[in-house]
Protein backbone atom coordinates (compact mmCIF):
# COMPACT_ATOMS: atom_id res chain seq x y z
CA UNK A 1 0.00 0.00 0.00
CA UNK A 2 3.26 2.96 0.64
CA UNK A 3 3.96 1.99 -3.29
CA UNK A 4 0.32 2.62 -4.04
CA UNK A 5 0.32 6.16 -1.51
CA UNK A 6 3.86 6.65 -2.92
CA UNK A 7 2.31 6.59 -6.83
CA UNK A 8 -0.79 8.64 -5.15
CA UNK A 9 1.36 11.98 -4.35
CA UNK A 10 3.12 11.94 -7.54
CA UNK A 11 0.18 11.56 -9.98
CA UNK A 12 -1.75 14.35 -7.65
CA UNK A 13 1.15 16.49 -7.26
CA UNK A 14 1.27 16.37 -11.10
CA UNK A 15 -2.31 17.07 -11.66
CA UNK A 16 -2.17 20.02 -9.27
CA UNK A 17 1.25 21.08 -10.68
CA UNK A 18 0.41 20.99 -14.18
CA UNK A 19 -3.37 22.42 -14.08
CA UNK A 20 -1.51 25.53 -12.78
CA UNK A 21 1.07 25.94 -15.24
CA UNK A 22 -1.94 25.83 -17.45
CA UNK A 23 -3.03 29.13 -16.39
CA UNK A 24 0.04 30.05 -15.87
CA UNK A 25 1.96 29.20 -19.09
CA UNK A 26 2.71 32.21 -21.23
CA UNK A 27 1.98 30.29 -24.80
CA UNK A 28 -1.39 29.06 -25.55
CA UNK A 29 -0.08 25.54 -27.05
CA UNK A 30 2.18 25.49 -24.03
CA UNK A 31 -1.38 25.29 -21.92
CA UNK A 32 -2.95 23.07 -23.95
CA UNK A 33 0.17 20.45 -23.22
CA UNK A 34 0.12 21.01 -19.58
CA UNK A 35 -3.66 20.40 -19.72
CA UNK A 36 -3.23 17.29 -21.50
CA UNK A 37 -0.47 16.08 -18.93
CA UNK A 38 -2.86 16.86 -16.25
CA UNK A 39 -5.89 14.52 -17.62
CA UNK A 40 -3.11 11.84 -18.18
CA UNK A 41 -2.43 12.21 -14.45
CA UNK A 42 -5.69 12.32 -13.91
CA UNK A 43 -6.04 9.26 -15.46
CA UNK A 44 -3.09 7.47 -13.45
CA UNK A 45 -5.92 8.36 -10.05
CA UNK A 46 -8.40 6.64 -11.98
CA UNK A 47 -6.05 3.83 -11.89
CA UNK A 48 -4.93 4.27 -8.64
CA UNK A 49 -8.84 3.80 -7.61
CA UNK A 50 -9.34 0.25 -9.86
CA UNK A 51 -11.64 2.16 -12.10
CA UNK A 52 -9.13 1.06 -15.48
CA UNK A 53 -11.86 1.16 -18.02
CA UNK A 54 -12.67 5.30 -16.72
CA UNK A 55 -8.67 5.73 -17.14
CA UNK A 56 -8.49 4.76 -20.45
CA UNK A 57 -11.69 6.26 -21.21
CA UNK A 58 -10.61 8.92 -20.11
CA UNK A 59 -7.38 9.07 -22.37
CA UNK A 60 -9.30 8.28 -25.75
CA UNK A 61 -11.80 11.22 -24.99
CA UNK A 62 -10.17 13.59 -23.72
CA UNK A 63 -6.31 13.58 -24.50
CA UNK A 64 -7.14 11.24 -27.98
CA UNK A 65 -10.10 13.50 -28.99
CA UNK A 66 -10.89 16.56 -26.99
CA UNK A 67 -7.58 18.01 -25.93
CA UNK A 68 -6.51 17.42 -29.99
CA UNK A 69 -9.38 19.98 -31.29
CA UNK A 70 -8.97 22.42 -28.29
CA UNK A 71 -5.23 22.03 -29.45
CA UNK A 72 -5.64 22.40 -33.31
CA UNK A 73 -8.19 25.45 -32.42
CA UNK A 74 -5.36 27.29 -30.27
CA UNK A 75 -2.70 26.57 -32.17
CA UNK A 76 -4.22 28.67 -35.35
CA UNK A 77 -5.17 31.25 -33.36
CA UNK A 78 -3.02 34.84 -33.51
CA UNK A 79 -3.20 35.39 -29.93
CA UNK A 80 -2.39 38.80 -28.26
CA UNK A 81 -1.28 38.55 -25.32
CA UNK A 82 -0.49 42.90 -24.56
CA UNK A 83 -4.46 42.40 -24.89
CA UNK A 84 -5.34 38.97 -22.85
CA UNK A 85 -3.14 40.89 -19.96
CA UNK A 86 -5.69 44.00 -19.67
CA UNK A 87 -8.60 41.63 -19.67
CA UNK A 88 -7.02 40.06 -16.73
CA UNK A 89 -8.46 42.12 -13.89
CA UNK A 90 -11.88 42.66 -15.27
CA UNK A 91 -12.55 39.56 -15.39
CA UNK A 92 -11.10 38.35 -12.14
CA UNK A 93 -14.04 39.39 -10.22
CA UNK A 94 -16.06 36.69 -12.47
CA UNK A 95 -13.28 33.92 -12.12
CA UNK A 96 -12.94 34.20 -8.36
CA UNK A 97 -17.12 33.53 -8.12
CA UNK A 98 -16.85 30.43 -10.31
CA UNK A 99 -13.95 28.93 -8.46
CA UNK A 100 -15.70 29.62 -5.05
CA UNK A 101 -18.68 27.61 -6.09
CA UNK A 102 -16.37 25.00 -7.40
CA UNK A 103 -14.46 24.77 -4.32
CA UNK A 104 -17.66 24.99 -1.89
CA UNK A 105 -18.37 22.16 -4.19
CA UNK A 106 -15.53 20.05 -3.61
CA UNK A 107 -15.92 20.67 0.41
CA UNK A 108 -19.62 19.46 0.08
CA UNK A 109 -18.59 16.19 -1.31
CA UNK A 110 -15.53 15.72 0.96
CA UNK A 111 -17.79 16.54 4.11
CA UNK A 112 -20.74 14.13 2.47
CA UNK A 113 -20.67 12.22 5.91
CA UNK A 114 -21.39 15.19 8.04
CA UNK A 115 -24.88 15.85 5.82
CA UNK A 116 -26.04 12.39 4.50
CA UNK A 117 -24.06 9.53 7.16
CA UNK A 118 -25.82 6.94 5.15
CA UNK A 119 -23.88 8.06 1.90
CA UNK A 120 -20.48 6.58 3.45
CA UNK A 121 -21.50 3.05 3.88
CA UNK A 122 -22.06 3.11 -0.39
CA UNK A 123 -18.58 4.48 -0.42
CA UNK A 124 -16.59 2.02 1.46
CA UNK A 125 -18.33 -0.95 -0.37
CA UNK A 126 -14.88 -3.57 -1.88
CA UNK A 127 -14.25 -3.83 -5.21
CA UNK A 128 -15.67 -7.18 -6.42
CA UNK A 129 -13.39 -9.84 -7.71
CA UNK A 130 -15.16 -11.11 -9.94
CA UNK A 131 -16.88 -8.48 -12.07
CA UNK A 132 -14.51 -6.13 -14.46
CA UNK A 133 -15.47 -2.97 -13.82
CA UNK A 134 -16.17 -2.79 -17.83
CA UNK A 135 -18.95 -5.15 -17.03
CA UNK A 136 -20.13 -3.31 -13.92
CA UNK A 137 -20.60 -0.02 -15.79
CA UNK A 138 -22.23 -1.29 -18.83
CA UNK A 139 -24.77 -3.37 -16.87
CA UNK A 140 -25.55 -0.48 -14.98
CA UNK A 141 -25.59 2.40 -17.83
CA UNK A 142 -27.91 -0.10 -20.35
CA UNK A 143 -30.30 -1.62 -17.38
CA UNK A 144 -31.37 0.94 -14.63
CA UNK A 145 -29.67 4.37 -16.47
CA UNK A 146 -30.71 3.33 -20.04
CA UNK A 147 -32.84 6.12 -20.29
CA UNK A 148 -30.17 9.13 -19.27
CA UNK A 149 -28.06 7.37 -20.88
CA UNK A 150 -29.64 7.22 -24.50
CA UNK A 151 -31.18 10.66 -23.45
CA UNK A 152 -27.33 12.17 -23.06
CA UNK A 153 -27.14 10.62 -26.35
CA UNK A 154 -29.99 12.49 -28.10
CA UNK A 155 -28.20 15.40 -26.32
CA UNK A 156 -25.12 14.70 -28.14
CA UNK A 157 -26.77 14.19 -31.38
CA UNK A 158 -28.63 17.35 -31.92
CA UNK A 159 -25.66 19.51 -30.38
CA UNK A 160 -23.90 17.54 -33.36
CA UNK A 161 -26.57 18.18 -35.88
CA UNK A 162 -26.76 21.54 -34.62
CA UNK A 163 -23.18 22.59 -35.30
CA UNK A 164 -23.29 21.49 -38.76
CA UNK A 165 -26.60 23.27 -39.58
CA UNK A 166 -25.14 26.45 -38.72
CA UNK A 167 -22.06 25.70 -40.74
CA UNK A 168 -23.71 24.71 -43.68
CA UNK A 169 -23.21 26.39 -46.46
CA UNK A 170 -24.13 24.72 -49.60
CA UNK A 171 -22.27 27.88 -52.59
CA UNK A 172 -23.99 27.36 -55.79
CA UNK A 173 -21.34 26.96 -59.09
CA UNK A 174 -18.80 25.14 -57.32
CA UNK A 175 -17.26 22.12 -58.67
CA UNK A 176 -17.84 19.12 -56.76
CA UNK A 177 -16.72 15.41 -56.99
CA UNK A 178 -19.52 12.90 -57.50
CA UNK A 179 -18.04 9.95 -56.88
CA UNK A 180 -21.33 7.34 -57.64
CA UNK A 181 -21.72 9.51 -60.93
CA UNK A 182 -17.86 8.68 -61.94
CA UNK A 183 -18.52 5.37 -61.64
CA UNK A 184 -21.27 5.37 -62.95
CA UNK A 185 -20.20 6.54 -66.23
CA UNK A 186 -19.67 3.90 -69.25
CA UNK A 187 -18.43 4.45 -72.95
CA UNK A 188 -21.82 5.09 -74.01
CA UNK A 189 -22.59 7.92 -71.69
CA UNK A 190 -18.69 8.92 -71.58
CA UNK A 191 -17.48 9.11 -75.41
CA UNK A 192 -19.06 10.49 -78.36
CA UNK A 193 -17.81 9.75 -81.41
CA UNK A 194 -17.77 12.74 -83.99
CA UNK A 195 -17.55 12.64 -88.02
CA UNK A 196 -15.15 15.18 -88.51
CA UNK A 197 -14.46 16.60 -92.00
CA UNK A 198 -10.85 16.88 -92.71
CA UNK A 199 -9.68 20.73 -92.73
CA UNK A 200 -12.47 21.68 -90.64
CA UNK A 201 -12.42 20.90 -87.23
CA UNK A 202 -15.25 20.92 -84.45
CA UNK B 1 12.68 -5.86 4.08
CA UNK B 2 12.99 -8.90 2.43
CA UNK B 3 9.20 -9.35 2.56
CA UNK B 4 9.79 -5.47 0.58
CA UNK B 5 12.14 -7.16 -1.94
CA UNK B 6 9.63 -9.88 -2.78
CA UNK B 7 7.02 -7.63 -3.05
CA UNK B 8 8.30 -5.11 -4.99
CA UNK B 9 11.78 -5.26 -6.25
CA UNK B 10 11.48 -8.89 -7.96
CA UNK B 11 8.51 -8.05 -9.49
CA UNK B 12 9.93 -5.09 -10.92
CA UNK B 13 13.26 -6.49 -11.81
CA UNK B 14 11.05 -9.19 -13.56
CA UNK B 15 9.01 -6.79 -15.31
CA UNK B 16 12.27 -4.85 -16.63
CA UNK B 17 13.67 -7.64 -17.47
CA UNK B 18 10.73 -8.61 -19.78
CA UNK B 19 10.51 -4.55 -21.56
CA UNK B 20 14.38 -5.02 -22.28
CA UNK B 21 13.79 -8.57 -24.00
CA UNK B 22 10.83 -7.02 -25.67
CA UNK B 23 12.22 -3.92 -26.73
CA UNK B 24 15.28 -5.37 -27.94
CA UNK B 25 13.62 -8.07 -30.26
CA UNK B 26 11.16 -5.66 -31.22
CA UNK B 27 13.91 -3.18 -32.27
CA UNK B 28 15.50 -5.46 -33.99
CA UNK B 29 11.99 -7.09 -35.84
CA UNK B 30 11.90 -3.04 -36.85
CA UNK B 31 15.31 -3.21 -38.27
CA UNK B 32 14.66 -5.79 -40.92
CA UNK B 33 10.89 -4.33 -41.53
CA UNK B 34 12.22 -1.19 -42.26
CA UNK B 35 14.60 -2.95 -44.75
CA UNK B 36 11.74 -5.57 -45.97
CA UNK B 37 9.41 -2.49 -46.87
CA UNK B 38 12.79 -0.65 -49.10
CA UNK B 39 12.97 -4.32 -50.70
CA UNK B 40 9.64 -4.71 -51.42
CA UNK B 41 9.13 -1.25 -53.18
CA UNK B 42 12.12 -1.60 -54.78
CA UNK B 43 10.89 -5.11 -56.26
CA UNK B 44 8.17 -3.86 -57.41
CA UNK B 45 9.05 -0.84 -59.35
CA UNK B 46 12.25 -3.20 -60.67
CA UNK B 47 15.04 -1.90 -58.42
CA UNK B 48 17.40 -3.77 -56.55
CA UNK B 49 16.70 -1.68 -53.41
CA UNK B 50 19.60 -1.39 -50.67
CA UNK B 51 22.50 -4.01 -51.70
CA UNK B 52 25.32 -2.76 -50.43
CA UNK B 53 25.84 -2.54 -46.72
CA UNK B 54 25.94 -6.55 -45.58
CA UNK B 55 24.83 -9.43 -47.67
CA UNK B 56 22.03 -8.54 -49.59
CA UNK B 57 21.97 -5.03 -47.45
CA UNK B 58 20.86 -7.09 -44.26
CA UNK B 59 23.04 -4.55 -42.22
CA UNK B 60 21.15 -1.29 -44.38
CA UNK B 61 19.20 -0.10 -41.50
CA UNK B 62 22.26 -0.21 -38.45
CA UNK B 63 24.46 1.93 -40.96
CA UNK B 64 21.60 4.48 -41.41
CA UNK B 65 20.97 4.25 -37.54
CA UNK B 66 24.44 5.06 -36.78
CA UNK B 67 24.25 8.08 -39.81
CA UNK B 68 21.74 9.60 -38.18
CA UNK B 69 23.21 9.42 -34.49
CA UNK B 70 26.46 10.56 -35.15
CA UNK B 71 24.89 13.35 -37.80
CA UNK B 72 24.48 17.06 -35.85
CA UNK B 73 21.08 17.76 -35.14
CA UNK B 74 19.86 20.83 -36.51
CA UNK B 75 17.33 23.01 -34.56
CA UNK B 76 16.41 26.21 -36.72
CA UNK B 77 16.43 29.24 -34.35
CA UNK B 78 12.68 30.37 -34.66
CA UNK B 79 11.47 26.78 -33.15
CA UNK B 80 9.73 26.32 -29.73
CA UNK B 81 13.18 24.25 -28.64
CA UNK B 82 11.51 22.37 -25.71
CA UNK B 83 8.47 21.63 -27.83
CA UNK B 84 10.51 21.01 -30.99
CA UNK B 85 12.70 17.94 -29.13
CA UNK B 86 9.66 16.93 -27.29
CA UNK B 87 7.64 15.94 -30.29
CA UNK B 88 9.88 12.77 -31.43
CA UNK B 89 10.10 11.90 -27.99
CA UNK B 90 6.43 11.64 -27.48
CA UNK B 91 6.36 10.02 -31.06
CA UNK B 92 8.37 7.21 -29.99
CA UNK B 93 7.81 6.52 -26.98
CA UNK B 94 3.78 6.71 -26.98
CA UNK B 95 4.58 3.93 -29.90
CA UNK B 96 6.93 2.08 -27.81
CA UNK B 97 4.56 1.79 -24.51
CA UNK B 98 1.72 -0.23 -27.04
CA UNK B 99 3.72 -3.42 -26.98
CA UNK B 100 3.71 -3.46 -23.27
CA UNK B 101 0.26 -5.06 -23.54
CA UNK B 102 0.38 -7.09 -26.48
CA UNK B 103 -0.01 -11.01 -26.28
CA UNK B 104 3.43 -12.59 -28.59
CA UNK B 105 2.66 -15.89 -27.42
CA UNK B 106 0.18 -17.83 -24.84
CA UNK B 107 1.25 -15.90 -21.49
CA UNK B 108 4.03 -14.02 -23.18
CA UNK B 109 2.99 -10.40 -22.37
CA UNK B 110 4.03 -7.89 -19.83
CA UNK B 111 1.35 -6.49 -18.63
CA UNK B 112 -1.85 -8.69 -19.15
CA UNK B 113 -4.59 -6.23 -18.30
CA UNK B 114 -8.12 -6.28 -18.35
CA UNK B 115 -8.71 -3.01 -20.77
CA UNK B 116 -5.89 -4.25 -23.35
CA UNK B 117 -7.40 -3.30 -26.45
CA UNK B 118 -8.53 0.14 -24.82
CA UNK B 119 -5.05 0.94 -23.93
CA UNK B 120 -4.09 0.30 -27.35
CA UNK B 121 -6.72 2.44 -28.91
CA UNK B 122 -5.99 5.04 -26.03
CA UNK B 123 -2.00 5.17 -27.02
CA UNK B 124 -2.33 5.31 -30.56
CA UNK B 125 -4.82 7.89 -30.51
CA UNK B 126 -2.44 9.85 -28.95
CA UNK B 127 -0.10 9.09 -31.74
CA UNK B 128 -0.91 12.08 -33.17
CA UNK B 129 0.24 14.79 -30.55
CA UNK B 130 4.14 13.88 -31.52
CA UNK B 131 2.95 14.97 -35.23
CA UNK B 132 1.13 18.49 -34.27
CA UNK B 133 3.24 19.49 -31.68
CA UNK B 134 6.38 18.75 -34.35
CA UNK B 135 4.69 20.62 -36.86
CA UNK B 136 4.27 23.55 -34.61
CA UNK B 137 6.86 23.69 -32.80
CA UNK B 138 8.90 24.00 -36.48
CA UNK B 139 7.52 27.46 -36.81
CA UNK B 140 7.35 27.20 -40.28
CA UNK B 141 5.00 26.72 -42.84
CA UNK B 142 5.02 22.93 -44.55
CA UNK B 143 5.54 21.47 -41.01
CA UNK B 144 2.50 22.79 -39.73
CA UNK B 145 0.39 22.61 -43.01
CA UNK B 146 1.73 19.04 -42.38
CA UNK B 147 0.47 18.63 -38.67
CA UNK B 148 -3.13 19.98 -39.77
CA UNK B 149 -3.74 17.47 -42.13
CA UNK B 150 -2.16 15.02 -39.68
CA UNK B 151 -4.52 15.83 -36.75
CA UNK B 152 -7.79 15.82 -38.62
CA UNK B 153 -6.96 12.72 -40.81
CA UNK B 154 -5.89 10.80 -37.23
CA UNK B 155 -8.94 11.70 -35.39
CA UNK B 156 -10.94 10.51 -38.43
CA UNK B 157 -10.19 7.38 -38.70
CA UNK B 158 -9.50 6.39 -35.64
CA UNK B 159 -13.49 6.76 -35.32
CA UNK B 160 -14.07 3.68 -37.96
CA UNK B 161 -10.82 1.98 -35.97
CA UNK B 162 -12.80 2.13 -32.85
CA UNK B 163 -16.04 0.51 -34.29
CA UNK B 164 -14.08 -1.91 -36.21
CA UNK B 165 -12.59 -3.35 -32.67
CA UNK B 166 -16.21 -2.66 -31.00
CA UNK B 167 -17.19 -5.52 -33.17
CA UNK B 168 -14.46 -7.73 -32.58
CA UNK B 169 -15.19 -7.08 -28.73
CA UNK B 170 -18.67 -8.06 -29.06
CA UNK B 171 -17.99 -11.50 -30.93
CA UNK B 172 -15.45 -12.04 -28.12
CA UNK B 173 -17.21 -10.21 -24.97
CA UNK B 174 -13.66 -9.25 -22.96
CA UNK B 175 -11.39 -6.48 -23.47
CA UNK B 176 -8.33 -8.42 -22.92
CA UNK B 177 -5.96 -9.17 -25.76
CA UNK B 178 -5.58 -12.87 -25.11
CA UNK B 179 -8.94 -13.33 -24.23
CA UNK B 180 -9.44 -12.28 -28.00
CA UNK B 181 -7.08 -14.46 -29.43
CA UNK B 182 -8.75 -17.34 -27.35
CA UNK B 183 -11.97 -16.78 -28.21
CA UNK B 184 -10.52 -17.29 -32.32
CA UNK B 185 -9.62 -21.22 -30.84
CA UNK B 186 -12.93 -22.09 -31.69
CA UNK B 187 -15.75 -20.86 -34.68
CA UNK B 188 -16.71 -22.14 -38.11
CA UNK B 189 -13.99 -24.91 -38.21
CA UNK B 190 -15.89 -26.90 -35.67
CA UNK B 191 -19.42 -26.09 -37.13
CA UNK B 192 -18.33 -27.57 -40.22
CA UNK B 193 -17.05 -30.42 -38.61
CA UNK B 194 -13.91 -29.72 -39.87
CA UNK B 195 -11.35 -28.35 -36.77
CA UNK B 196 -8.09 -29.12 -38.15
CA UNK B 197 -8.61 -25.71 -40.16
CA UNK B 198 -8.17 -23.34 -37.49
CA UNK B 199 -7.72 -20.52 -39.77
CA UNK B 200 -11.53 -20.67 -40.43
CA UNK B 201 -12.12 -20.08 -36.86
CA UNK B 202 -10.43 -16.86 -36.96
CA UNK B 203 -12.23 -13.53 -37.07
CA UNK B 204 -11.17 -12.47 -40.65
CA UNK B 205 -13.94 -14.29 -41.86
CA UNK B 206 -17.29 -13.85 -40.29
CA UNK B 207 -15.52 -9.90 -40.03
CA UNK B 208 -14.48 -9.73 -43.55
CA UNK B 209 -15.90 -6.50 -44.33
CA UNK B 210 -14.38 -5.00 -41.08
CA UNK B 211 -11.03 -6.72 -41.57
CA UNK B 212 -10.84 -4.72 -45.06
CA UNK B 213 -11.94 -1.48 -43.25
CA UNK B 214 -9.23 -1.95 -40.07
CA UNK B 215 -6.58 -2.71 -42.42
CA UNK B 216 -7.59 0.62 -44.57
CA UNK B 217 -7.94 2.56 -41.60
CA UNK B 218 -4.52 1.40 -39.99
CA UNK B 219 -2.91 3.36 -43.06
CA UNK B 220 -4.60 6.37 -42.68
CA UNK B 221 -3.65 5.88 -38.57
CA UNK B 222 -0.07 5.77 -39.32
CA UNK B 223 0.33 8.14 -42.09
CA UNK B 224 1.56 5.30 -44.73
CA UNK B 225 0.74 5.65 -48.14
CA UNK B 226 -1.90 5.88 -49.90
CA UNK B 227 -2.66 7.81 -46.87
CA UNK B 228 0.66 9.58 -46.43
CA UNK B 229 -0.45 13.27 -46.82
CA UNK B 230 0.89 14.86 -43.69
CA UNK B 231 4.48 13.85 -45.35
CA UNK B 232 3.53 14.23 -49.07
CA UNK B 233 6.81 15.53 -50.72
CA UNK B 234 5.26 16.47 -53.78
CA UNK B 235 3.15 19.34 -52.08
CA UNK B 236 4.83 19.88 -48.36
CA UNK B 237 8.39 18.26 -48.87
CA UNK B 238 8.18 16.22 -45.93
CA UNK B 239 5.43 17.39 -44.17
CA UNK B 240 5.77 17.78 -40.25
CA UNK B 241 9.28 16.06 -40.66
CA UNK B 242 10.67 19.24 -43.00
CA UNK B 243 12.67 20.89 -39.69
CA UNK B 244 14.03 17.26 -38.46
CA UNK B 245 17.16 15.91 -38.70
CA UNK B 246 19.63 13.75 -37.50
CA UNK B 247 18.42 11.75 -34.28
CA UNK B 248 14.96 13.39 -33.86
CA UNK B 249 14.29 12.49 -37.56
CA UNK B 250 14.94 8.60 -36.39
CA UNK B 251 13.18 9.03 -33.43
CA UNK B 252 10.19 10.09 -35.45
CA UNK B 253 11.00 7.63 -38.19
CA UNK B 254 11.29 4.86 -35.19
CA UNK B 255 7.58 5.96 -33.65
CA UNK B 256 6.15 5.72 -37.34
CA UNK B 257 7.49 2.20 -37.79
CA UNK B 258 6.57 0.92 -34.52
CA UNK B 259 3.05 2.42 -34.97
CA UNK B 260 2.66 0.43 -38.15
CA UNK B 261 4.17 -2.99 -36.32
CA UNK B 262 1.53 -2.41 -33.69
CA UNK B 263 -1.49 -1.98 -36.19
CA UNK B 264 0.15 -5.25 -38.05
CA UNK B 265 -0.02 -6.86 -34.45
CA UNK B 266 -3.27 -5.85 -33.81
CA UNK B 267 -4.62 -7.06 -36.86
CA UNK B 268 -2.92 -10.44 -36.20
CA UNK B 269 -4.75 -10.49 -33.10
CA UNK B 270 -7.95 -9.39 -33.89
CA UNK B 271 -8.69 -11.31 -37.46
CA UNK B 272 -5.61 -13.62 -37.84
CA UNK B 273 -5.66 -15.33 -34.43
CA UNK B 274 -2.71 -14.13 -32.94
CA UNK B 275 -0.34 -17.10 -31.67
CA UNK B 276 -2.38 -19.65 -32.91
CA UNK B 277 -1.28 -21.91 -35.92
CA UNK B 278 -3.44 -21.87 -39.27
CA UNK B 279 -3.81 -25.23 -39.37
CA UNK B 280 -3.58 -27.82 -36.37
CA UNK B 281 -1.95 -30.58 -37.54
CA UNK B 282 2.12 -31.54 -37.50
CA UNK B 283 4.30 -29.94 -38.62
CA UNK B 284 2.47 -26.81 -38.28
CA UNK B 285 0.99 -26.92 -34.46
CA UNK B 286 5.00 -27.87 -33.23
CA UNK B 287 6.02 -24.40 -33.91
CA UNK B 288 6.10 -21.99 -31.16
CA UNK B 289 3.31 -19.64 -30.40
CA UNK B 290 5.38 -16.59 -31.09
CA UNK B 291 6.81 -18.13 -34.48
CA UNK B 292 3.21 -17.66 -35.81
CA UNK B 293 2.37 -14.37 -34.26
CA UNK B 294 5.65 -12.77 -35.80
CA UNK B 295 4.58 -14.59 -39.02
CA UNK B 296 1.48 -12.88 -39.08
CA UNK B 297 2.88 -9.66 -38.08
CA UNK B 298 5.19 -10.10 -41.33
CA UNK B 299 2.18 -10.67 -43.40
CA UNK B 300 0.06 -8.43 -42.31
CA UNK B 301 3.45 -5.82 -43.20
CA UNK B 302 3.86 -7.37 -45.94
CA UNK B 303 0.47 -5.99 -47.27
CA UNK B 304 1.11 -2.45 -45.77
CA UNK B 305 4.06 -2.42 -47.75
CA UNK B 306 2.78 -3.86 -50.99
CA UNK B 307 0.00 -1.02 -51.08
CA UNK B 308 2.39 1.48 -50.56
CA UNK B 309 4.19 0.30 -53.81
CA UNK B 310 1.18 -0.16 -55.80
CA UNK B 311 -1.31 2.58 -54.99
CA UNK B 312 -1.30 6.38 -55.89
CA UNK B 313 -1.78 9.10 -52.96
CA UNK B 314 -5.64 10.15 -52.28
CA UNK B 315 -6.41 13.42 -52.53
CA UNK B 316 -7.32 15.30 -49.18
CA UNK B 317 -10.78 15.57 -49.82
CA UNK B 318 -10.99 12.26 -50.98
CA UNK B 319 -9.59 10.89 -47.97
CA UNK B 320 -11.54 12.75 -45.50
CA UNK B 321 -14.92 11.58 -47.64
CA UNK B 322 -13.52 7.74 -47.53
CA UNK B 323 -12.87 7.73 -43.61
CA UNK B 324 -16.77 9.97 -42.42
CA UNK B 325 -18.68 9.01 -45.57
CA UNK B 326 -17.81 5.50 -46.38
CA UNK B 327 -16.26 3.88 -43.48
CA UNK B 328 -18.30 5.54 -40.63
CA UNK B 329 -21.52 4.22 -41.70
CA UNK B 330 -20.41 1.03 -42.73
CA UNK B 331 -18.74 0.47 -39.40
CA UNK B 332 -21.52 1.96 -37.65
CA UNK B 333 -24.03 -0.44 -39.09
CA UNK B 334 -21.63 -3.31 -38.95
CA UNK B 335 -21.84 -2.70 -35.48
CA UNK B 336 -25.59 -3.05 -34.92
CA UNK B 337 -25.57 -5.95 -37.28
CA UNK B 338 -23.22 -7.98 -35.50
CA UNK B 339 -24.82 -7.33 -32.35
CA UNK B 340 -27.93 -8.29 -33.82
CA UNK B 341 -26.95 -11.31 -35.08
CA UNK B 342 -24.90 -12.36 -31.67
CA UNK B 343 -28.16 -11.56 -29.72
CA UNK B 344 -30.45 -13.57 -32.21
CA UNK B 345 -28.39 -16.86 -32.54
CA UNK B 346 -26.85 -16.87 -28.98
CA UNK B 347 -23.04 -17.01 -30.61
CA UNK B 348 -21.27 -14.47 -28.57
CA UNK B 349 -18.78 -16.14 -25.97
Amino acid sequence: MALAAAFFYLFAGIVVASAFMVIAAKNPVHSVLWLILAFFNAAGLFLLLGAEFLAMILVVVYVGAVAVLFLFVVMMLDVDFAELRQGFLSYLPVGAVIGAVLLVELLLVLTTGLFAPESTAVAQVPIPDDVSNTEAIGQLLYTRYVLFFQLAGMVLLLAMVGAIVLTLRHKAGVKRQDIGAQVARDPATAIEVRKVESGKGI
Amino acid sequence: MAEFVDVYVVPFAIIVAQSLALLASLLIIIAYLLLADRKIWAAVQLRRGPNVVGAFGLLQSFADLLKFVIKEPVIPAGSNKGVFLLAPLVSCILALSAWAVIPVADGWVIADINVGILYIFAISSLGVYGVIMGGWASNSKYPFLGALRSAAQMVSYEVSIGFVIITVLLCVGSLNLTAIVEAQSSGLADRIGLPWLTFLNWYWLPLFPMFVIFFISALAETNRPPFDLPEAESELVAGFMVEYSSTPYLLFMLGEYVAITTMCALMAILFMGGWLPPVDVAPFNWLPGVFWFVFKVCLAFFMFAMVKAMVPRYRYDQLMRLGWKVFLPISLAMVVVVAGVLQVTGWAG
